[in-house]
């Protein structure tokens, strides 16, 4: 019994790692696009014009107040409606990438925010612009509050990525459903997906916190 | 030389500055007294635009800012203007991430374009200057409060500006380091440069100033030759604040 199955799982692994693949594209370029639209919602967030922020703040609001399925169900289902046809894979991309700029546009501004208002004057009294300050002074701190979060984040898109099976992106959970399909082995298809989305997690979880350690490396040297 | 004209600060309709008038001539080393809430640091910070004033202008160098006309338009000049104005805060505001050096060269880096291996020369030369020699490497939070604020002081003086203002600089230190910190200003004092100083240190302003200037209430109550208005002030007012510090006129 316990043979059959991980010969089952052994001959899976194929279809499962093909699956990963999938699953490691759409959270790695999940977070790229979304933390490059989360910064640029931020720096929206901080403007002084009013619609500029007013704007982040609707789209912020709206992204975190629906669900991540009714997103992608819109993107991939709704939008051929409107002319807009997108094949499954770019279809997740955008929908996971819109869903955590809103994320990482908090995030990003309420590190950003948390910095000491001394710290801007500081760059203002040697003369420097706020890009300059924003730059060289607010944004590798605000780094170091936003880096935790931002794990945590990427580690949630990761699970979500499961998501995309409904959307009939090939990725590690849809494989997974295929198999089970044909086999009828549901625990140990399903055990086996586990596995695999426990390792992608640890493996995030440990870069993070490595890039935490380093983040905060003059607390400790002198 | 430094012209301050008609200086005006409100906050939330309340004038906190009423059309303040100051000139501070080359050399000349100011400190500002007064009770808290006289102003006295919303001025300071009025010099190099950290606060906005309502109205007035201020000249430093050859550099003018108008408050009666937009500021929005007058940023590069506000830019300048600051680079002249070397500033000294209370709480030091020093750069965390960064080195005692690095503090002290980012201005010349990133907002004068010096190359990097000329600024680091001054930097070690000005570290040095205010008794850091040595702690080039060291991260602001393995400094004493005292050697902060000189770091800052060094940061500060690394754009050499035509004027150092100090906000309270050594009213966030324990007692014991305030004297290294006052003797880093003395000896800035003795080199001759311009210098405003907000401070609450009573004979520091007596023994180093050449004039005092007394805040109460958003004007500029009464100034004079700084031993001689610690000795002898003319106004009601003046005298009931100096009367809290026995021991500084009659030391004068």
């Amino acid at each position: 019994m316990i043979e059959q199955s991980l010969q089952l799982a052994l001959d899976s692994l194929p279809f499962l790692l093909k699956g990963a693949y999938f699953t490691v594209i759409l959270s790695v370029g999940g977070m790229f696009f979304g933390l490059l639209l989360g910064f640029a919602l931020a720096l929206m967030r901080l403007s002084r014009l009013w619609p500029v922020s007013w704007l982040a703040r609707i789209y912020v609001s709206f992204f975190r107040g629906t669900p991540l399925l009714v997103q992608l169900f819109l993107i991939y289902y709704g939008l051929p409606q409107v002319g807009i046809e997108l094949d499954p894979l770019p279809a997740a991309l955008i929908g996971f990438s819109l869903n955590m700029a809103a994320y990482a546009c908090e995030i990003l501004r309420a590190a950003i925010a948390s910095i000491d208002r001394g710290q801007w004057e500081a760059c203002a009294s040697l003369g420097m612009t706020r890009a300059q300050a924003l730059r060289r002074t607010i944004l590798p701190q605000a780094m170091r509050t936003a880096l935790p979060p931002l794990g945590n984040s990427f580690i949630s898109l990761v699970k979500d990525t499961a998501l995309a099976a409904t959307i009939q992106v090939p990725e590690l959970f849809r494989q997974a459903q295929l198999i089970t399909a044909r086999t009828f082995e549901v625990f140990t298809m399903y055990l086996a997906a586990a596995l695999i989305y426990w390792v992608l997690a640890s493996l995030l979880a440990h870069l993070q916190h490595r890039l935490e350690a380093r983040a905060n490396r003059h607390d400790r040297e002198h | 030389m430094i012209v301050v004209e008609g200086l005006t600060k409100r906050f939330n309709g309340q004038t906190v500055l009423d059309r303040i008038d100051l000139r501070v001539e080359a050399g000349e080393v100011v400190a500002i007294i007064g009770p808290s809430g006289s102003g006295k640091t919303t001025f300071l910070r009025c010099l190099n635009l950290l606060e906005t004033p309502d109205a007035g202008q201020v000249r430093i160098g050859d550099i003018g800012i108008d408050a009666d006309r937009s500021l929005g338009n007058q940023q590069r000049a506000i830019r300048e203007l600051r680079q002249q104005a070397g500033f000294v805060f209370q709480n030091f505001n020093l750069f965390p991430h960064r080195t005692a050096l690095e503090n002290v060269i980012e201005g010349p880096v990133v907002v004068k374009k010096m190359p990097r291996d000329k600024a680091v020369a001054l930097g070690r030369a000005l570290l040095a200057k205010v008794g850091l020699a040595g702690k080039e490497d060291a991260y602001p939070r393995r400094l004493s409060g005292g050697q902060q604020q000189r770091v800052a002081i060094a940061r500060a003086l690394a754009m050499e500006p035509e004027v150092m203002l100090f906000d309270e600089p050594t009213s966030a230190l324990d007692p014991e380091l305030v004297g290294e910190v006052l003797a880093t200003i003395r000896g800035l004092a003795q080199e001759r440069r311009r210098l405003i100083v907000v401070t609450h240190e009573m004979s520091f302003a007596r023994d180093v100033a050449n004039r005092v200037v007394f805040f109460d209430q958003g004007v500029i109550v009464e100034q004079g030759e700084a031993k001689a208005l610690f000795a002898n002030p003319q106004q009601a007012r003046t005298q009931q604040f100096m009367s809290k510090f026995p021991g500084t006129a009659a030391a004068g």
